[in-house]
């Protein structure tokens, strides 16, 4: 499966200036967003702590409808980190949503449990990557990391 | 008592709270979030899961008074209430809950309350235990640390520009991916 295509709104999209540091490693130097879409309001708040001190601009809402909203109002997040678990809409649907939108951002999804056959459906839905819940400080920086690079 | 007394009898208590199995590896985790722009992170997010928590608990004693007993809506409550304590690192209360799952699964209504008494139990010592924790660690006051040597991120020096503010501690002097 190909994530290549981007949002087709531009409404928030901060501007992207990638430069060559002379090793052919590009550094992508921006402020990146991300949406946290979870119902649990300790996850939530521990995921926006730790994206807001690695210098991220974060927003939080509790069910995957709403994630699906902000985006289809003209919102645009470069990361989504999403629950599976959810009532109103599950992470599955919201993910399958928005991928169904054209939305190329990096979807990342947290389960409450490590079981891989669980974690492969979840990725069948379009995500980037899955991890378990809640995210670690090494979790965040690796899925930036990625971010970074893409 | 003095200052550097108090510091030791801190962690001495944080110490027992891992050995005695009552936190886990998450609780280091919420500590690794504390800083000067967070200085009592930990305390916030733990009050805030006491408190977000009691509804939980509400919910869940409700369900157990039903007859017949709802499996799913009780396996649900849990589902919910176990994440939370995972989040703040609660060991024996997740076990706990995770045993309560297990019982709601194979439909055994008395093992459910049983279970459910015990993780009332261990919910109410945690509580009181990181209360006291948190009430010393604030006379103690902040922890004077040497100064370390401003940290270098050897890979990409750019890529400080992004996490300019906040290093966690482990990365202070070697940046590994």
């Amino acid at each position: 499966m190909v994530f290549g295509a981007s949002s087709s709104s531009s409404k928030g999209m901060t501007s992207i200036d990638k430069r060559n540091d002379g090793n052919n490693n590009f550094v992508a130097e921006r402020n990146l967003s991300a949406l946290i879409v979870d119902d649990d309001l300790i996850v939530r708040r521990i995921h926006t702590t730790l994206l807001t001190k690695l210098g991220v601009k974060t927003q939080g809402v509790e069910n995957g409808k709403k994630a699906v909203d902000l985006f289809q109002s003209g919102d645009f997040f470069d990361l989504v980190i999403m629950d599976m678990e959810m009532p109103v809409m599950d992470g599955p649907e919201a993910t399958k949503q928005l991928r169904a939108m054209g939305i190329g951002s990096m979807i990342v999804g947290v389960t409450s449990r490590n079981l891989e056959s669980e974690k492969q459906a979840f990725m069948g839905a379009g995500l980037n990557d899955c991890y378990v819940k809640p995210l670690t400080v090494d979790d965040m920086i690796a899925i930036l990391n990625k971010l970074n690079n893409n | 008592m003095d200052r550097n007394q108090v510091h030791r009898q801190v962690a001495l208590m944080r110490q027992s709270f891992f050995d005695q199995g009552f936190l886990d590896e998450q609780f280091i985790q919420l500590e690794e979030l504390q800083d000067e722009a967070n200085p009592n992170f930990v305390e916030e997010v733990v009050t805030l899961y006491y408190r977000d928590s009691t509804r939980l608990i509400l919910n869940i004693e409700q369900a157990l008074e039903k007859s017949p007993l709802d499996f799913n809506k009780l396996d649900c409550h849990m589902h919910q209430f176990k994440g939370s304590s995972s989040s703040i690192g609660a060991k024996k209360v997740k076990s706990e809950c995770t045993q309560f799952r297990e019982y709601c699964k194979a439909g055994n209504g008395e093992g459910c309350m049983r279970t459910f008494q015990q993780l009332k139990k261990e919910y109410a010592i945690l509580k009181k235990k990181l209360e006291t924790y948190f009430q010393m660690a604030r006379q103690a006051g902040p922890k004077e640390i040497a100064c370390r040597p401003k940290p270098k991120l050897d890979i990409c020096p750019d890529l400080e520009k992004n996490y300019v503010g906040w290093i966690p501690s482990r990365f202070r002097y070697t940046f590994s991916f």
